[in-house]
């Protein structure tokens, strides 16, 4: 009995050793690595345009892993894909979350994505960067924006083609997809517009469906606008694969750029990759990168770009950049808290500054937006984008638009003590309500 | 000596001769020289208005390179050449002569940057330069640019080219440009009434937007005969829009037709509703992208024959998955429609994916052979050259398969088969390789579709989702089992919706189009041309 109680003694402890040690070893596991999520559609619409971010998120944390990792950890990269579809967006932003526990999370493209995405990421307290040029009119705790807000691309766009360089133009065509970046940055650029002086029957706004591919109707009403006897631009929020029969059309019908030019806001080296761009030399897009900016960085960041995947002929981007600024941000913030607890991280992001690929450096603002400068860049033959004009200094991220009734009055500023995306400054009250 | 003193008074006299020319043409390249120091575009701009303004037709070399962006300055000397890109390096040319003057690496040259605004004004200045070029087709040009920005200063060489000018049809354009340049000058009044009436004539959108601006800008006589001749070409304009709009609606159709076509056979005639119809388009226009690949890096010269050879390798292709299709899912699924839908849709998924793993996500770049490109005007209305031949091409696989439907055993067998199976099957033939078949028939032809759809659309995976519910609504909308009701409903399908866009606008005008096919439905199920006869309730 003895022996046995002794024996039974001897296999419990002998267990929890084993068990304990097991535990230990699982604990030792999860501590060696750090894991970030990439939450991009990898089929679907949008594959043609997240597929890449992915790819450029797994080169970002490649490379830091080969300068050693961070917080002496490994990083590990957790891949999922919602599949182009919208509440499958959320269900995998809590997968990542609670099953896999990632520190971060980058992804979305789409507006619709990142709002059906919000919730989940406020609920959970962890982190997303969100890297796409976008509507604005949002500032939420645990999001990062990484791309441009509407001041940052469509107002200095407009700035340019007003300007005795970009033409002087006087009348206006505001062409876009019909969803909610392009209906909410043409009622800010109509505002603009507004308020420096054009009248209403110089502007004229029309959208199509997504996917549109038969321009003709449309090409034509923009040459009918453009015979007035006032320089005439369009300005373009026209969406992924729709662009690429518009610019067909507008070769076709013989649209030169001298006369009429179109400034397009979604329109990368990407989406030129499958067009001959010979016949749209001239045509503008505005960005805040370009794959032709000559520094240093940007030539390594290509040149390791194409390198990690294996093809001199993908081009790069302004979300690709973006991303690069938000994952280094990210790390950046991660070392200056000495922990990836989520909670601490989004407090020290803010104030935190690193180089950009346009040869200066870019800091994440109280708003959670990011400075940068602002180019414009004319379509040259060989699919790339020649910068034509950029902002003089580094342009701050403006949330919510100066240009809306409903959101002039808002700011947001997530430093305690104000803490707050929605400040309305006219009645001192945190919890104004934007146009969306 | 005599011989000597001839020789060199002859010399003397040849230098004499050869010297003005020299001058001026070193003064050219001093002005030339100065591009490799204007650092903005306001800079560049001036060094071009200088250019011009020495008239010299030498100068057009340079100008025009400028434009197109191949003048370069050499980093190592600042000398300024024009460049033809060739590989890593680029061939340097003497910016006035054209000679060949060295190579140089693409890092040791900086290309002089142009913007829309420079690119205006250098064509502004070509145009005056090529007045008189030899070519009728450059002299058109010029006409047509001194015409869109008339000047006052442009009215003197005008007259001198109007003067020489032999050809008639140039004269017209020309007199017109003049007009132009009349209306924005201090001429007397009755040289601008006359000018206005000149141009009232020409009838067309540039006419109109200069007569706008003149009306806008002048007073008395001169402002009421230039809003009488805006009425005039405002009306003549209303009839071409219609005509317009029908071509658009036509041009609409034709690719409606191309894109049911196919599933008009496969759903059409053998009832099968065939989800993954969208991805055999797709499939035909990503042969198109392969052969175009090959041709370019191994046959360049067959460029503008690619098409015409990837006509047959798409329906290969695109039968070929079809047979497979049909012989490994849908055979065993006749008559379970809905298993069918599910299991088509699924496939669908498959080739997408499987297409977006091997060319990868992005769209693929298909290049327009020279035929397709460009457009030609008809009165008022500008007919694109890929809209044109999209018709023709969608009218010819339609003549095509008409006649195979009607006039071969094959089309014999087929359509005895969808009338009355069992009876066909005891008639002897073998209905499942005649289902066979035409499902590959039917996927081929959407194949050869998407060779044509690759000239307007974008050749990604995702080709295909684009086309899958217009071709459905042609297909019930004409009739279902009836090829010239898919032809009929492809035409007034695309003919409502594109006189319904220019009013609702694109988003509306396909919701409006969508409820009055539902409506129609309500009112004949079976479509425009129904089918009669026993088949219909098999």
């Amino acid at each position: 009995m003895r022996g046995n109680f002794s024996t039974i003694t001897k296999m419990v402890s002998a267990g929890v050793v084993a068990a304990s040690l097991l535990m230990a070893v699982q604990a030792k596991a999860a501590d060696d690595t750090i894991k970030v999520g990439i939450l991009h559609s990898l089929s679907g619409t949008m594959a043609i345009s997240e597929t890449t971010l992915k790819d450029a998120m797994l080169m970002l944390i490649e490379e830091q892993n080969a300068k050693g990792g961070l917080l002496g950890k490994k990083l590990e990269a957790v891949v999922v894909d919602p599949a182009s579809n919208w509440p499958l967006f959320a269900e995998k932003a809590r997968e990542l979350i609670s099953k896999d526990k990632v520190a971060a999370v980058f992804g979305c493209w789409t507006s619709v994505s990142r709002k059906s995405v919000l919730p989940v990421f406020s609920e959970l307290d962890n982190i997303l960067f969100y890297p796409v040029q976008y509507e604005g009119e949002e500032s939420e705790r645990n999001v990062f924006y990484t791309g441009a807000a509407p001041n940052q691309q469509a107002i200095p766009a407009v700035d340019y083609l007003m300007s005795e360089d970009g033409g002087s133009v006087k009348r206006w065509v505001l062409e876009g997809t019909d969803y909610v970046y392009p209906r909410t940055t043409n009622k800010i650029l109509e505002a603009y517009l507004k308020a420096k002086g054009v009248a209403a029957e110089d502007i004229m706004v029309n959208y199509t469906p997504f996917g549109f591919s038969d321009w003709q109707t449309e090409v034509s009403a923009i040459k009918k606008f453009g015979s007035a006897g006032k320089k005439t631009a369009v300005v373009s929020t026209v969406n992924g694969d729709a662009n690429v029969p518009f610019y067909k059309e507008l070769g076709n019908q013989g649209i030169k750029a001298e006369d009429i030019p179109v400034m397009a806001f979604s329109v990368g080296e990407e989406e030129l990759a499958g067009l001959d761009t010979a016949p749209l030399v001239g045509h503008l897009a505005a960005w805040n990168y370009f794959e032709s900016v000559d520094t240093p960085e940007n030539k390594k960041f290509i040149a390791d770009w194409h390198k990690f995947i294996k093809n001199d002929k993908r081009t790069t981007n302004d979300p690709m950049e973006a991303h690069y600024i938000g994952f280094n941000m990210w790390v950046k913030a991660v070392e200056k808290a000495g922990t990836t607890d989520p909670d601490k991280v989004i407090d020290a992001m803010i104030g935190v500054s690193v180089p950009n690929l346009t040869g200066g450096y870019s800091t994440m603002m109280p708003n959670h937006h990011i400075t940068k400068p602002v180019l414009i860049g004319e379509i040259q033959a060989d699919g790339q984008f020649e910068t034509v004009s950029q902002t003089p200094g580094l342009v701050m991220g403006d949330e919510w638009s100066d240009y809306l009734p409903d959101s002039k009055d808002l700011i947001s500023d997530w430093r305690a003590p104000l803490s707050c995306g929605n400040f309305n400054v006219a009645t001192g009250k945190c919890g104004g309500k934007g146009t969306n | 000596m005599v011989l000597l003193r001839a020789i060199g008074l002859t010399l003397l006299f040849l230098l004499a001769n050869l010297l003005p020319a020299n001058a001026s043409e070193a003064d050219l390249r001093a002005i030339i020289a100065k591009f490799a120091t204007a650092t903005n575009f306001s800079a560049t701009e001036a060094v071009v208005r200088e250019l011009a303004a020495t008239g010299d037709p030498l100068v057009e070399r340079p100008l025009a390179a400028l434009a197109e962006g191949s003048l370069y300055v050499r980093r190592a000397d600042s000398l300024v050449f024009v460049g033809k890109e060739g590989g890593d390096s680029v061939e340097l040319l003497d910016p006035l002569s054209g000679e060949k003057s060295g190579e140089a690496a693409k890092g040791d040259i900086t290309k002089i940057k142009v913007n829309n605004t420079l690119r205006r004004v250098i064509r502004d200045a070509l145009g005056t330069l090529t007045l008189r070029a030899k070519d009728p087709a450059v002299r058109i040009a010029a006409a047509a640019t001194m015409f869109k920005t008339p000047d006052a200063a442009n009215i003197e060489p005008l007259d001198a080219a109007i003067a020489a000018e032999t050809d008639a049809k140039v004269k017209a354009l020309f007199e017109q440009a003049r007009a132009a340049s009349v209306l924005v000058s201090d001429r007397s009044e009755a040289d601008k009434l006359a000018a206005i009436a000149l141009i009232g004539v020409r009838g067309d959108r540039d006419a109109l937007s200069l007569l706008t601006s003149v009306e806008a800008n002048s007073q008395g006589a001169v402002k009421d005969a230039a809003t009488a001749a805006i009425g005039t070409i405002n009306s003549t304009l209303a009839f071409w829009d219609a005509g317009q709009n029908i071509w658009y609606g036509i041009s609409l159709g034709s690719v409606l037709l191309l894109a049911a076509i196919g599933l008009a056979i496969t759903f059409g005639v053998m009832g099968v509703i065939n989800m993954a119809h969208g991805e055999m388009v797709m499939l035909g226009a990503y042969t198109t992208f392969v052969v175009q690949e090959v041709i370019r890096s191994s046959f360049p010269g067959l460029f503008d024959w690619s098409l015409v050879i990837a006509l047959p390798l798409a329906f290969l292709v695109a039968a070929l998955v079809g047979l497979a299709i049909e012989r490994g899912v849908i055979r065993f699924l006749y008559g379970r429609p809905l298993e069918t839908l599910l299991a088509t849709w699924g496939v669908s998924l498959i080739l997408q994916q499987a297409v977006r793993t091997i060319f990868g996500p992005t769209n693929q770049e298909v290049g327009n052979p020279s035929w397709m490109s460009g457009s030609f005007d008809v009165g008022q209305l500008a007919i694109t050259w890929n809209r044109l031949w999209i018709l023709v091409f969608s009218l010819c696989v339609f003549a095509l398969l008409l006649y195979v439907m009607k006039r071969t055993p094959w089309g014999l067998q087929m359509r005895a088969v969808t009338a009355n199976r069992r009876m066909a099957a005891s008639m002897g033939i073998k209905t499942p390789w005649v289902d066979a078949l035409t499902f590959a028939l039917g996927s081929g032809i959407a194949g050869i579709a998407g060779v044509a759809l690759s000239q307007i659309d974008n050749v990604s995976p995702n080709l295909g989702r684009g086309y899958i519910i217009d071709s459905f609504m042609v297909v019930v909308f004409g009739g279902v089992g009836n090829l010239w009701g898919t032809l009929v409903g492809a035409f007034s399908l695309g003919i409502v919706n594109k006189f319904l866009e220019p009013y609702a606008g694109a988003v509306l005008g396909k919701i409006v189009v969508l409820v009055l096919i539902i409506l129609f439905i309500q009112k004949r199920p079976r479509g425009l041309f129904a089918l009669k006869g026993r088949a219909v309730e098999a």
